[in-house]
């Protein structure tokens, strides 16, 4: 798998070092004396769950936090960043899970942000030839001179990896690198962190997902709450239930006991459904799609293949074209009310934003899709007291947690505030749940309670539409799983009867004569 | 009513918008929506004309009333991006403090006898364009020769060279920006404060060059919400923001020119025959930004283009903003 | 959280506050107020006035006697109606900036019931004064109705359009003096008849002689009444909770199934009456005419009414009769600007003292740093 000499491994003074680095936040120690040492010439994987201080770590290599104690070496010597600025300075340049590029600007323009150079005028034609011959040397394949709102997701990753390495970056930090993208594109990124490697460059990877991490990395260092739990482990000889117990804390790998339910009565059919985006743009092309009740089905695309719109037309927060029947009624372009009454609960991707008001008590936002109903509306009043009563019931039985059911939602940690939008979707008993993205980001204790309740919800006999860019989470939950490529149904299957890759080509669109095992429900492939 | 000598003047009186429009969509550009305008007009006005008066310099003035917009705008920059305070609020407490303060300095400005104005000249050649020449570049003050230049050279610093490159960055995606070592505070404040300054020059071409003389808080009177409406309607482009404000300057014109004959094009003036009919005319160029502004808006909304995308919203390293 | 530099050996470091007690809010408020009249006081004490005499005076002239504070309620009533006309919007981020234009075209539309006259001559005064008052609602309602159909149908910025409709309003009252209403050619219209005056205090000074030259009148009641209403609306209904949703985040409001585009229609009609009736109240209660200089921008001083008051209709009251005094006073006060600064900075203490609400501002010595990234020397 790697293609370094042990020699270049274990060179007496690391490329990078952190040494005993504390970083506290208020109410939580992030890092709590963590060591980590990089060698060049590797990619050193950082493994640990969501909230383990991974990226927190790196954020303070990368000089966007002050660390409260420790030190940072570079080749030997101690260093201080002050800012990204001064890391970039020193090779060091990180790549952010979510990317920092100005959408409404070219590559090379995204590129040169920051730069001391020209003095004033900016040849735009001069820096895009360079940007082209860096971009061919590498491999990254983009034009310099589109802008960022138009490209994929992986171009735009490509984006960010050209924008340290024309700083002339010796080592990148990549925070979740693949999380938003397709398997073939993975591959991809593979190559290109290998061909990066073999030019002596060092590539910190930050996961959580062990398959990759054993796939690509030369060592593996594994975090837990803070704290390193196995230090530069070599990956050769390393296994996924060593890394699992390392990583949680404990030997299990999360099982989900999936009964098998008969199919019920269609709740949802998508008949032609068609959309577009925020920019105006084709969205959906055509979708239909049906899905049943007590049966999951989860819909896999890469960012910006229509999904989220998907959710949008369902739920009634976006315009379409084409019939959304919801138990028989077609609810297409009708007021969000409608969907709500019709029992479409909506899990939203964007939870501080849409799920939630964040400057309001936990309160309000639990009655938000209640407050007209009794008991907690009365005429045109709402009965406070009965609003209250309801929140503790909820806080208590779905454990969240918050100092009281007075606290703002906006200083409820990741995984509550998603336990407080599931309490409020799942409590209003619905007949179809569209969950977008319902665990990204959560730790693993969240993961498996949001999993656990989606389950309940199939069991109870409701109709899910599961949206989520881990392929892993879909293959494990959903019955069906239809894929969509540029906004049409590129395919649709039994989860059983198919596998990751054959929906990583689908989703790439890279499958146009290898039709799905099922043809898609109402022959929505259009 | 002379059309040309009209369309001159609404130049001169279109270049006092011009100028607070041009700061505003700098500093907008930036991330940071200054309501201000009318208070740092008020303050540039006010202290451009005093300096003058009491140094008989009109170019002392100037560089007064730039100085002094530029500070008062500094409050804003403190209260907005270090504090992280509402900028609608704080817009409009500029706004109230700017006229306070303004009218509190100029107690008894009003009766200072006639001062040294800044220069009016032709520029040769260019004065003996047809139809052009006559309007815009005879007898003009500098300073409208000096909003022809500011125009394209405040485009050109914008989409053409790397300061304009970082400033877009800050104002639409800070943390990229910040990422990449661009300091989204020092830039923000260096707007915020150029900002500050042009509408203290927009006051002091009141006070010095168009209108002279100080008359309380009717020395800008509302001219400088007009402004902060131009940029909506110019979707922050200074050449478009200039074409409204010299448009809007020669609306201003021609209402007020149509008060006086007593006929306009052979038929009776309702304006000249019936005085009270004159506050329609008033009303007109607050109805025209009002057209401007839905037509700027609705353009924004189907374009799907318009306002930098973290203009309003306090940037925090690490946060994503709301 | 945020180091903020200087070219000082320490810095300010901002940490979200987790819990908030109960005394800080209020203890920030008072604070900021004690500060901003330092600062105002140094201006003044700058431009040659004696700040402490400025202050005795505006306490004399607003609380000295029965008298004085009487009058400090007349100039306070249209301040609480303007106030909870900008609270109310501003609980839904809705930047109403056209109570002083709302005020206008409320006191335009309740004079057009005298002037026209809507009414017969002889009417009884109770129904010429509710007929008034509706009317004056509604002329404040439609004018706050035309920045809120742009801002719904077309996106259109309030503020401007609220300003430039303020400016509008002025001209066009202006119009209606000079021109079909005037009175001798003077700005000002005809004297209302008796009916068409709301009952002042004194009217009962007959019976009790103590209430001589006491102005307070009718308005003031209906005030409080709408304080009490508007609180009820903003805080027990459920209008008001879906004006709070909206406020605070309008994507998960649109998400919760509330129509947004309705409710800006709704707000800014309410909003617009609530100012209107201000504007009823003053020709009704004060002025007895309509003349075009009646409102020494009541309008304005309501966005710091309701923005001292936390947007709480309740607290409206007693800080709109605080700057009631403040404009009683101000009439008196050389130099004239002076009220105006005083409510500029009184504002910016407010919100920049909202920061320690938010966060604990944290003073970090900065230690020194040996190697400025490891680059080669």
């Amino acid at each position: 798998m790697s293609t370094q000499t042990p020699t270049a491994v274990a060179s007496p003074a690391p490329a990078v070092g952190l040494r005993g680095i504390v970083k506290r936040f208020p109410g939580v120690v992030a890092n709590d004396g963590v060591d980590f040492a990089l060698a060049a010439g590797e990619v050193h994987a950082l493994l640990g769950e969501n909230g383990a201080g991974k990226s927190t770590l790196m954020n303070i290599l990368d000089g966007l936090y002050q660390p409260d104690a420790g030190e940072i070496l570079m080749d030997g010597r101690p260093v201080a960043f002050r800012s990204p600025r001064d890391a970039i300075a020193a090779g060091l340049g990180m790549i952010h899970q979510h990317f920092t590029l100005v959408a409404s600007m070219t590559v090379t323009e995204n590129i040169l942000i920051g730069l001391d150079r020209p003095r004033l005028r900016l040849d735009l034609r001069r820096y895009d030839a360079e940007v082209g011959r860096l971009a061919e040397a590498h491999g990254l394949n983009v034009d310099p001179r589109a802008k960022v709102w138009q490209l994929s997701v992986g171009e735009r990753q490509r984006v960010e990896i050209l924008k340290v390495l024309y700083r002339g970056a010796r080592v990148l930090i990549m925070d979740e690198p693949t999380a938003v993208l397709a398997p073939l594109e993975v591959d991809d990124l593979f190559r290109t962190l290998r061909s990066m490697t073999a030019a002596g460059r060092s590539v910190v990877f930050i996961s959580h997902k062990l398959g990759e991490v054993l796939a690509i990395a030369d060592r593996i260092t594994v975090m837990r709450r803070g704290r390193v739990t196995a230090a530069a482990l070599p990956a050769a000889g390393a296994t996924k239930a060593q890394l699992a117990t390392l990583m949680v804390g404990r030997a299990v790998l999360e099982s989900l006991e999936r009964t098998p339910m008969p199919p019920g009565e269609p709740v949802l059919a998508l008949e032609g459904v068609e959309a577009d985006n925020d920019k105006g743009l084709p969205a959906l092309r055509g979708v239909s799609l049906e899905v049943r009740s007590g049966e999951i089905v989860g819909i896999a695309a890469v960012a910006g293949n229509g999904q989220s719109e998907l959710a949008e037309v369902v739920t009634g927060l976006r315009q379409c074209r084409g019939r959304v029947m919801v138990s028989g009624e077609d609810i297409a372009n009708k007021p969000v009310r409608k969907a709500i009454s019709r029992g479409v609960a909506h899990v939203p991707e964007d939870r501080t934003g849409v799920g939630t008001a964040p400057n309001l008590s936990l309160v309000d936002n639990l009655i938000m899709k209640r407050y007209r109903a009794s008991p907690i509306g009365r005429g045109w009043t709402i009965d406070m007291g009965a609003a209250r009563a309801a929140a503790s019931q909820l806080k208590d039985s779905y454990e969240i947690v918050a100092p009281s059911i007075e606290t703002q939602a906006r200083l409820l940690s990741g995984g509550n505030i998603q336990r407080l939008i599931l309490a409020r979707e799942i409590e209003s008993k619905p007949r179809l749940m569209i969950a977008v993205q319902p665990t990204r980001g959560l730790d693993v204790g969240a993961v498996e309670s949001a999993h656990r309740l989606l389950l309940e919800r199939r069991a109870a006999g409701a109709a899910i539409l599961l949206i989520s860019e881990d392929l892993d989470e879909i293959l494990a939950l959903a019955d069906r799983v239809a894929v969509l490529y540029e906004g049409r149904v590129a395919g649709i299957a039994d989860t059983a009867d198919t596998d990751i890759n054959r929906i990583g080509l689908l989703m790439t669109g890279g499958a146009g004569g290898d039709p799905a095992p099922e043809p898609a429900t109402g022959g929505g492939a259009g | 009513m002379d059309l040309q000598l009209i369309m001159a003047a609404g130049i001169a009186v279109g270049t006092i918008l011009l100028f607070a429009a041009v700061g505003e969509i700098l500093a907008e550009r930036a991330g940071v929506i200054n309501l201000g305008v009318e208070g740092m007009m008020l303050i540039g006005a006010v202290v451009g004309y005093a300096t003058a008066v009491s140094t008989g310099n009109a170019w002392l003035g100037v560089a007064g009333a730039m100085l002094a917009g530029g500070l008062l705008s500094l409050l804003h920059a403190i209260v907005t991006i270090t504090l992280r305070a509402d900028q609608v609020v704080s817009g409009l407490a500029l706004t109230f403090l700017g006229t306070g303060l303004a009218r509190v300095l100029g107690e008894g400005l009003s009766k200072a006898g006639a001062i040294s104005l800044l220069p009016r000249f032709s520029v040769p050649l260019l004065s003996d364009i047809p139809v052009l020449g006559p309007i815009a570049f005879t007898e003009q003050s500098i300073l409208v020769y000096v909003g022809y230049l500011l125009v394209p050279a405040t485009w050109y610093w914008i989409n053409r060279t790397r300061p304009g490159l970082h400033l877009r960055s800050v104002g639409e995606e800070p943390a990229a920006a910040d990422a990449l070592g661009v300091s989204v505070y020092a830039t923000r404040y260096r707007y915020v404060f150029i900002g500050g300054m042009l509408s203290g020059l927009a006051g002091a071409t009141i006070t010095l060059a168009v209108q002279p003389g100080w008359f309380g808080a009717l020395t800008v009177n509302g001219r400088g919400w007009i402004a902060v409406g131009l940029v909506i309607f110019a979707q922050w482009s200074p050449f478009r923001a200039a074409a409204g404000a010299y448009l809007f300057g020669a609306v201003v014109q021609l209402t007020l020119a149509m008060q006086l004959p007593p006929t306009i094009l052979g038929l009776a003036n309702p304006f000249f025959q019936y005085h009270a009919n004159t506050f329609f005319l008033e009303m007109l160029p607050y109805a025209l930004v009002l057209v401007a502004l839905v037509v700027g808006s609705r353009d924004a909304m189907r374009k799907r283009i318009g306002a930098p995308a973290a203009l309003g919203i306090p940037y925090v390293r690490g946060e994503r903003g709301r | 959280m945020t180091t903020l530099r200087g070219g000082v050996p320490f810095s300010l470091r901002l940490e979200p506050r987790l819990e908030v007690s109960r005394w800080l809010s209020p203890a920030l408020t008072a604070g900021a107020l004690v500060v901003a009249l330092v600062i105002s006081g140094l201006i003044l004490g700058m431009v040659g006035a004696d700040p402490i005499r400025v202050y005795l005076h505006i306490v004399g002239s607003s609380l000295g006697s029965v008298g004085a504070i009487s009058d400090t309620l007349v100039k306070s009533t249209p301040l609480i109606l303007t106030g909870l006309a900008c609270a109310l919007a501003f609980r839904m981020r809705l930047w109403n900036i056209g109570a002083e234009g709302q005020l206008l075209l409320g006191a335009w539309a309740a004079s057009a019931v005298v002037l026209v006259p809507l009414v017969p001559v002889g009417t009884p005064g109770i129904i010429v004064l509710a007929m008034m008052l509706v009317a004056g609602f509604l002329g404040g309602a439609a004018w706050g109705l035309i920045p809120g159909i742009l801002r719904a149908k077309f996106g259109v910025n309030e503020i401007i359009a609220t300003l430039m409709l303020n400016s509008i309003a002025f001209a066009w009252i202006q119009y209606w003096v000079f021109g079909p209403w005037t009175e001798g050619g003077f700005q000002m219209s005809e004297q209302f008849p008796t009916e068409a005056w709301l009952p002042r205090l004194s009217d009962l000074a007959d019976a009790i002689p103590a209430l001589r030259g006491l102005t307070v009148h009718g308005g003031f009641l209906i005030a409080l009444a709408a304080a009490v209403v508007v609180w009820l609306v903003v805080e027990r209904s459920a209008w008001g909770y879906e004006i709070r949703l909206i406020g605070d985040s309008p994507r998960a409001a649109k998400y919760a199934g509330i129509r947004i585009a309705r409710n800006i229609l709704l707000v800014f009609a309410v909003s617009g009456g609530l100012a209107g009736i201000a504007g009823m109240a003053e020709v009704a209660g004060v002025v007895h005419r309509l003349q075009d200089n009646f409102s020494p921008g009541y309008g304005y001083t309501a966005i710091i009414v309701a923005y001292l008051a936390k947007f709480n209709p309740l607290r409206v009251v007693p800080v709109a009769i605080l700057f009631g005094a403040l404009i009683l006073a101000g009439r008196e006060i050389q130099p004239s600007g002076v009220p105006g600064m005083i409510q500029g900075i009184i504002l910016f203490c407010l919100i920049a003292s909202e920061v320690f609400l938010r966060f604990r501002v944290l003073i970090v010595h900065r230690q020194p740093v040996a190697a400025v990234a490891g680059v080669e020397e």
